[in-house]
């Protein structure tokens, strides 16, 4: 290491998107100007997982990590910290920790978290394959292809115990298996980066900071499979994770690390991205690889597995983007030492994105068998503004509600499926007492029927009915009798549906009445919302007693519906309201009532 | 979806609608040529155009039927299937709303009805000055800052719909940009 200080800079989007590029140049030019030059270097690097309060800046060695940092501060971090090294400590994430204890160490966030899949990200610079190969980057592949056969290395894999992480938990050593064993000839292998699930940003991140990985991974796989081509299917509006991929693949191939025959060992492997074009289903195994063909993006009926009869009607496997990431560890510190984390069924860990009433949004990973008390109140330091937690939504749309008494399970794929939601890829999103459950899963399952490829009937025609029992019950015309249908129609599209998404698309609904009747309950039969959320249970009044007449509710009432002399108690015309809750917002007196 | 810098890269143009007719028509042969023998070649070819035109209009799906020959049934039923493909023109300040789920919780519907009401227009559509088109997105990757829009490639944090009014007007003074895009 040839500087005497690093300035890493978080280049994820959450990051990036709040002046980090301006931040980026203002710590360089700041570098420049001061004559350091040759003794610090500025690193623009992945997610750092701590996006609630980025833009983030970490400095080496010493570790320092600052939040919040504005291009302002450039000058001030530069000249302080750098020059005269005195930590600037209103940066700092807690601005009473002591001098020495100014590093993530010292940070609540990162103190449960285990990473083996973000082990790069937040620390190399993505664009720099050597850092990369500085971090043991291209040695499991190195390892692979000449040290181990094609078989030893799907045993390994196999004995780690590794699970898919998009969604289905197949193991993957089972998975690379059925295509090894399938006669030799085109084979392909492709990753699956279409992240589907709204509200989550694990792939994503993991390609940003840490693009290498995966390609890695990648070759690895088509060498024990015997697939000379990969394809990355990845969602457009990843601009910044294309770009990355894009430049990696281009330095893989300089170091001949991808390409013909790789490091001489005769293994040849060349990666082709694909990019999605907005359709969730497009997540979906048979549906993406159609896509790839250049055709619409329709699941079709199972067996036979890609892996017997995919691309093309070639042998094909298919990995998440989380999945791969493992794959050069695994090979490199051995299975036993992979097996040795996480539950007796779900070996390794688990990234999520960790979103919604949340004081520390982020992204985050953890041993499989973490429980959701210590992600939420540990981790995530908690619920914003003090509330109540209500629920929490894994697997998103295909997932299901947790209530309260389930904080305390050990997160597995088998303890999610007991209580009714899934693993899924990675989505966390956490509700607060404002938050009203119908209103919720209303929307997911509006989300799934406009995503619903509507080939097959319990899907299309069983997601709109849903939807519509859904609209009903949170515009307070729900019926009793409604909830059996409800359960009925989730019950067949479960059963009778082609594909994952109208199997799964139930599960909102499903697990939010078993452990949530009671807001139903209430929405239906004393029409009422305890959110505050749907508006046609709502009234709005003002509470004469609290109201000083400060005429602010009447100025942003869009329909004029309040009435009243300025210093004089103010009137709501509920004939007029609409009903927007303006008013409630503005009033600083709390003085309007809703109910 | 906007015609994001991804594929705007890959085509490498402008696309501000500078370029005379017979260089788009040129673009759009070279584009045909590229992808035609590609195996899987009609959605990226489909994505470059979108790229150079803005949208696929109903001559340039004709023409790449015609030059993949697929029937133009075939290549419609692939432009309509993903949400990605526009039929129209948009505006140019394309803001999409994000609905994803941490956006939804943090009050995204708000500040998206917020948008409806100050444009004047419904999601999917344009206002007839052309200046903006309203979309929703499915998680921008910033959901630590929820709710999100994008304006086209810029990144508006923790929207307020309170705001929208202001910021609306700031994109149109062209403004917005130097204007901190936090509105925390
Ligand atoms: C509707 C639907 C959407 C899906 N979306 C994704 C996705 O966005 N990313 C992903 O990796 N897997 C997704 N899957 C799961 C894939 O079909 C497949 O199981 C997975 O990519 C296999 O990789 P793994 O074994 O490494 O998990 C989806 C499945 C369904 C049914
Ligand atoms: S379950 Fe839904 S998405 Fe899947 S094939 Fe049927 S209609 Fe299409
Ligand atoms: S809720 Fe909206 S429409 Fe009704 S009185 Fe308040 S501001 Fe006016
Ligand atoms: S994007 Fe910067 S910490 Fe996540
Ligand atoms: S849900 Fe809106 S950015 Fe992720």
């Amino acid at each position: 290491m040839a500087y005497k200080q690093y300035i890493l800079v978080c280049g994820g989007t959450a990051c990036e998107s709040n002046r980090g590029i301006e931040l980026f140049a203002a710590l360089k030019k700041a570098v420049e100007e001061n004559g350091l030059v040759n003794d610090v270097q500025v690193v623009r690097t992945g997610c750092l997982g701590f996006c609630e309060k980025g833009p983030i800046v970490k400095i080496l060695p010493q570790d320092t990590f600052y939040v919040e940092v504005k291009p302002e501060d450039a000058e001030e971090i530069v000249k302080e910290h750098l020059v005269k090294g005195r930590v600037v400590s209103r940066l700092l994430y807690d601005k009473n920790q002591s001098k020495r204890n100014v590093g993530i160490e010292g940070i609540d966030f990162y103190q449960k978290q285990f990473r083996i899949v973000l082990r790069n990200c937040g620390v190399i610079d993505p664009d720099k394959i050597d850092e990369y190969i500085a971090r043991d980057g291209y040695k499991a592949l190195e390892k692979a292809l000449f040290e181990m056969k094609p078989r030893d290395v799907i045993d390994e894999v196999s004995k780690s115990g590794l699970r898919g992480r998009g969604g289905a938990g197949f193991p993957t050593g089972k998975k690379w298996e059925f295509a090894a064993v399938q006669p030799a000839g085109q084979k392909y292998m492709v990753c699956n980066a279409d992240e589907g699930d709204p509200g989550a940003y694990m792939d994503r991140s993991t390609l940003e900071g840490d693009p290498h990985s995966v390609l890695e991974a990648m070759a690895i796989a088509g060498y024990s499979i015997g697939a000379d081509t990969g394809f990355i299917y990845i969602r457009a509006e990843y601009p910044l994770a294309i770009q990355r991929l894009e430049n990696a693949i281009k330095q893989a191939h300089e170091y001949g690390l991808l390409g013909k025959n790789i490091l001489g060992s005769g293994f040849s492997f060349n990666i082709e991205i694909r990019l999605g074009a907005g359709a969730f289903v497009c997540g979906e195994e048979t549906a993406l690889l159609a896509s790839i063909e250049g055709k619409r993006g329709m699941p079709s009926p199972r067996p036979p597995f890609p892996a017997v009869k995919g691309l093309w009607g070639c042998p094909t496997v298919i990995n998440n983007v989380e999945t791969l990431a493992n794959i050069p560890v695994i090979l490199l510190k051995g299975n036993l030492w992979f097996s040795k984390i996480g539950t007796a069924t779900s070996k390794g860990t688990k990234v999520f994105a960790l979103t919604g009433k949340i004081n520390n949004s982020g992204l985050i990973e953890v041993p499989m068998g973490t429980t959701l008390r210590e992600i939420i109140f540990d981790i995530g330091g908690g619920i914003r503004g003090g509330k109540a937690f209500k629920a929490a939504q894994t697997g998103g749309p295909s997932g299901g509600m947790i209530p309260p008494q389930f904080l305390d399970t050990p997160i597995d794929y088998e303890n999610l499926s007991k209580i009714g939601s899934i693993m899924g890829s990675g989505g966390l999103i956490v509700m607060d007492e404002d938050d009203c459950i119908p209103d919720v899963t209303k929307f997911y399952l509006d989300f799934t029927v406009d995503e619903s490829c509507g080939k097959c009937a319990p899907c299309r025609i069983g997601g709109r009915k849903l939807l519509n029992y859904l609209a009903n019950i949170c515009n307070g015309e729900g019926k009793l009798e409604d909830i059996d249908k409800m359960l009925a129609i989730s019950e067949a599209m479960s059963r009778a549906s082609l594909c994952g998404l109208g199997q799964t698309a139930s599960n909102p609904v499903q697990s939010s009445l078993r452990y949530f009747m009671d807001e139903y309950r209430e929405h239906i039969v004393d029409k009422k919302c305890r959110a505050g959320k749907c508006k046609n249970l709502l009234s709005y009044s003002i509470n004469t007693e609290k109201c000083v007449g400060c005429t602010a509710c009447a100025r942003v009432c869009p329909v004029n519906a309040i009435a009243g002399e300025r210093k004089q108690p103010h009137v709501i015309d509920s004939a007029k309201c609409i009903k927007c809750g303006q008013c409630f917002d503005v009033c600083k007196f709390n003085a309007v009532n809703r109910s | 979806m906007t015609d994001s810098s991804a594929t705007a890269a890959a085509c490498g143009c402008q696309c501000d609608g500078a370029s005379s007719e017979t260089e788009l028509a040129a673009g759009l042969d070279s584009i045909i040529g590229e992808y035609r023998d590609k195996p899987g070649g009609l959605i990226p070819a489909l994505q470059t155009a979108q790229a150079l035109f803005g949208y696929l209009p109903e001559e340039v799906i004709r023409k790449i039927a015609d030059g993949f020959g697929k029937p133009v049934s075939e290549v419609a039923g692939v432009v309509t299937f993903y949400s990605f493909f526009t039929l129209h023109p948009r505006g140019k300040f394309v803001v999409r709303v994000c609905l994803g789920t941490a956006c939804y919780v943090r009050g995204g519907k708000e500040v998206l009805d917020a948008f409806k009401k100050k444009l004047e227009i419904d999601v999917g559509e344009t206002t007839p000055d052309r200046m903006f088109s309203l979309e929703v997105g499915r998680c921008f990757g910033a959901c630590g800052m929820a709710p999100v829009v994008m304006v086209n490639d810029d990144v508006y944090q923790r929207v307020k719909p309170a705001l929208v009014g202001e910021l609306v007007n700031k994109i149109l003074s062209g403004t917005a940009a130097a204007e901190v895009k936090e509105m925390a």
